[in-house]
């Protein structure tokens, strides 16, 4: 189990804007385990959101090594990159960036459409699982207008899920909902990280980073700190003991 | 990448957006509509004109004498004397490529019966001359062999001469009418063949045996015209060229001396209808043709405007795993599919338009298979190429800068 998912070594990534050349990650080296929950905090500018499209394979380092599951990214070409993407990462956005007027099971097995080995019937199977695993069976035909902020942001998980990929990378995912909402995605972030899924979440807020068991820090391109999180906090029962007060505010706003 | 997976998610991408999918398709749909509607009224005139020109016998050949200079006058056609018996027992010699033939001589008058009379004309022929031009007997039987040699007054009535002379819709058979004081025995009625391409009345005719026209009414030896038939449509430029060769011999022509008379042909009048209703037809497609493009600009409007409205979602598509490949693919499906319903559509429409024309504005139609070959090809091709250049646009996006596009 203790298999290395995520393997980068003196990784560095720059662009040119006109004449200059801005380093936007300046030798990043660490490493993340299968079962892992780490943060990727850090203000912006940073280089978190450089490191998370690497780390998505949306893009390739300028220099030094980024293995994921054992293939060496800098190797590959856009179509192969494409390819890792669909079978071993699973996104999840800020915005949710789900198909509008698409239902929920369409919007979950779409990752499944660019993978020709599945069939109609597994497809519609594995989406199913998916949506049952963030508790929306219910909601299988939902439209996105016809859900919620968080219920959005589930479906989004289970899209996350439905290949069963060796990473959940979510990029803010709590930053476009109110402070309970948050609290339950984060307990169905727990309750995968319990599974066995590897969590790679990339965010701001220090409030979130205390769910995960660690926090890699960066600042100006480079790792400040890489913290193991003793005391990692139940999302469940910071839940239960929100004050009432909170409950009404979210309930009129 | 399954072909069956793409087109599933150009499927869904389309039915996302209904209403415009729609308003995409109304330029194809009209586009193709007014190719198979008009191409419909072109062929459907042509045709007509075509069946009546073979009404009048479409392997019909007409021989007449050239108004010629003859002595240095210049003559009427009509009244040059160049076509004798002599050229008529020639020509029936020549079988191999002709039917049949018959010379024919008309006079102009008023026939009369009773208080009723009108103005026609008289028509000598030979008993040929009936499967010549196609004409049946509606009634009653037909002159013989033997009616042309003793120059008998008998004749054959057309339509228009009954309701003209006999009003009360009594029984013409075995009537008399007199033409010119002599009078004429009705032994055979004709059927109605209406009106031709050139408007004129093909029932205000009768006829009777050629010699009785020659001998009693005009006294002349000549005829004003031979008609023949070819043995079929084929070998009517055989059969013309035989004709030519006969007459130049019996009409003793030497190789310097131009032909006196004329040979023409229902072929040469079709083809010389059909050119004019061809051009027509290219008209009013080419017209229709450009709607079509007009159709097809509107798609690649679309399909643009649709890559930047959807920039979000195609950088997400890219993110869980869809190549360039898969997004050009989804965005020229979607663009074909687009106007191949359209294009579906209107056929359709063409097909029912064209029905609608013939009902309540009585013009001849024909829907071809060609045309709504032609025009779905067309609209494939409209997909294809218009749907391209936005599709490639989409496929080169970027997937970090389409994710995070505003």
């Amino acid at each position: 189990m203790d298999s290395i998912i995520v393997d980068i070594k003196n990784l560095k990534r720059s662009f040119s804007i006109g004449e200059e050349t801005v380093k936007a990650l300046n030798d990043v080296s660490f490493t993340i385990k299968t079962g892992e929950f780490v943060t990727i905090m850090g203000s912006s500018g940073s280089g978190k959101t450089t490191l998370l499209n690497i780390l998505g394979c949306l893009d390739k380092p300028t220099e030094g090594s980024y293995f994921l599951d054992g293939t060496n990214i800098s190797e590959l070409s856009k179509n192969e990159l494409a390819d890792l993407r669909n079978k071993k990462i699973g996104f999840v956005f800020q915005s949710y960036n789900l198909l509008a007027r698409t239902s929920a099971i369409e919007n979950v097995e779409l990752p499944l459409l660019y993978n020709s080995t599945f069939s109609a019937e597994q497809r519609k199977e594995k989406a199913i699982k998916a949506l049952e695993a963030v508790k929306l069976s219910d909601r299988l035909h939902h439209l996105p207008s016809q859900l919620s902020g968080g219920q959005q942001q589930r479906v989004a998980i289970a899209r996350a899920l439905v290949n069963d990929p060796v990473m959940i990378l979510a990029d803010e995912a709590t930053g476009n909902l109110d402070s309970r909402t948050s609290y339950e995605i984060m307990m169905l972030i727990q309750e995968l990280n319990a599974q066995g899924k590897t969590i790679v979440f990339v965010t701001h807020e220090p409030d979130i980073a205390t769910f995960s068991k660690r926090t890699i820090t960066l600042k100006d391109g480079k790792i400040i700190k890489d913290i193991v999180n003793n005391n990692v906090q139940n999302a469940q029962e910071v839940l239960k003991n929100l004050p009432i007060i909170d409950e009404a505010a979210t309930a009129t706003a | 990448m399954k072909i069956t997976n793409l087109l599933l998610i150009a499927w869904r991408a389309i039915l996302r957006n209904k209403m415009r999918t729609f308003l995409t398709m109304l330029g194809i749909i009209i586009g193709v509509g007014a190719v198979i509607s008009m191409i419909a009224i072109g062929e459907g005139s042509k045709q007509s004109i075509q069946s009546q020109i073979s009404a009048m016998g479409s392997n019909m050949i007409m021989i007449r004498p050239n108004s010629n200079v003859q002595g240095g006058v210049r003559l009427d056609n009509t009244s040059v004397e160049s076509l004798t018996e002599t050229d008529v027992i020639a020509l029936q010699k020549k079988t191999a490529f002709i039917k049949a033939i018959s010379p024919s001589v008309a006079a102009k008058g008023q026939v009369v019966n009773g208080a009723n009379n009108w103005s026609t004309s008289v028509q000598g022929i030979y008993p040929e001359f009936l499967s010549i031009q196609s004409w049946s007997l509606k009634e009653g039987t037909l002159f013989t062999e033997q009616d042309v040699k003793t120059a008998s007054k008998v004749c054959l009535i057309g339509q228009t001469v009954i309701t003209n002379l006999f009003p009360d819709g009594e029984d013409v058979l075995g009537k008399s009418i007199r033409f010119k004081n002599i009078p004429f025995k009705i032994i055979g009625i004709l059927n109605k063949k209406g009106v031709n391409t050139f408007g004129q009345d093909q029932d205000d005719v009768i006829l009777t045996p050629v010699t009785t026209v020659q001998k009693r009414i005009l006294a002349t030896t000549y005829y004003q015209s031979i008609f023949a038939s070819a043995i079929d449509e084929a070998s009517t430029e055989k059969a013309v060229a035989d004709i030519q060769e006969t007459l130049r011999g019996t009409h003793k022509l030497t190789n310097a001396e131009d032909d006196d008379f004329t040979v023409r042909t229902q072929t040469e009048l079709m083809t010389m209808l059909s050119s004019t209703t061809n051009i027509l037809t290219i008209l009013l497609t080419v017209i229709a043709g450009i709607s079509l493009l007009v159709g097809g600009i509107g798609i690649m409007n679309i399909m643009y405007v649709s890559v930047t409205e959807r920039t979000k979602e195609i950088g997400l598509r890219m993110a869980i795993g869809a190549r360039g490949s898969d997004i050009l693919m989804q965005f020229l499906i979607e663009a074909i599919l687009i106007s191949i319903t359209g294009g579906l559509i209107g056929v359709a429409l063409g097909v029912s338009s064209s029905a609608l024309v013939t009902v309540f504005l009585k013009w001849p139609t024909l829907v071809t298979q060609s045309s709504v070959i032609l025009s779905f090809l067309v609209c494939f091709f409209t997909g294809v190429f218009f749907g391209y250049y936005p599709a490639l646009k989409a496929s080169r996006l970027d997937p970090i800068e389409a994710l995070h596009y505003e």
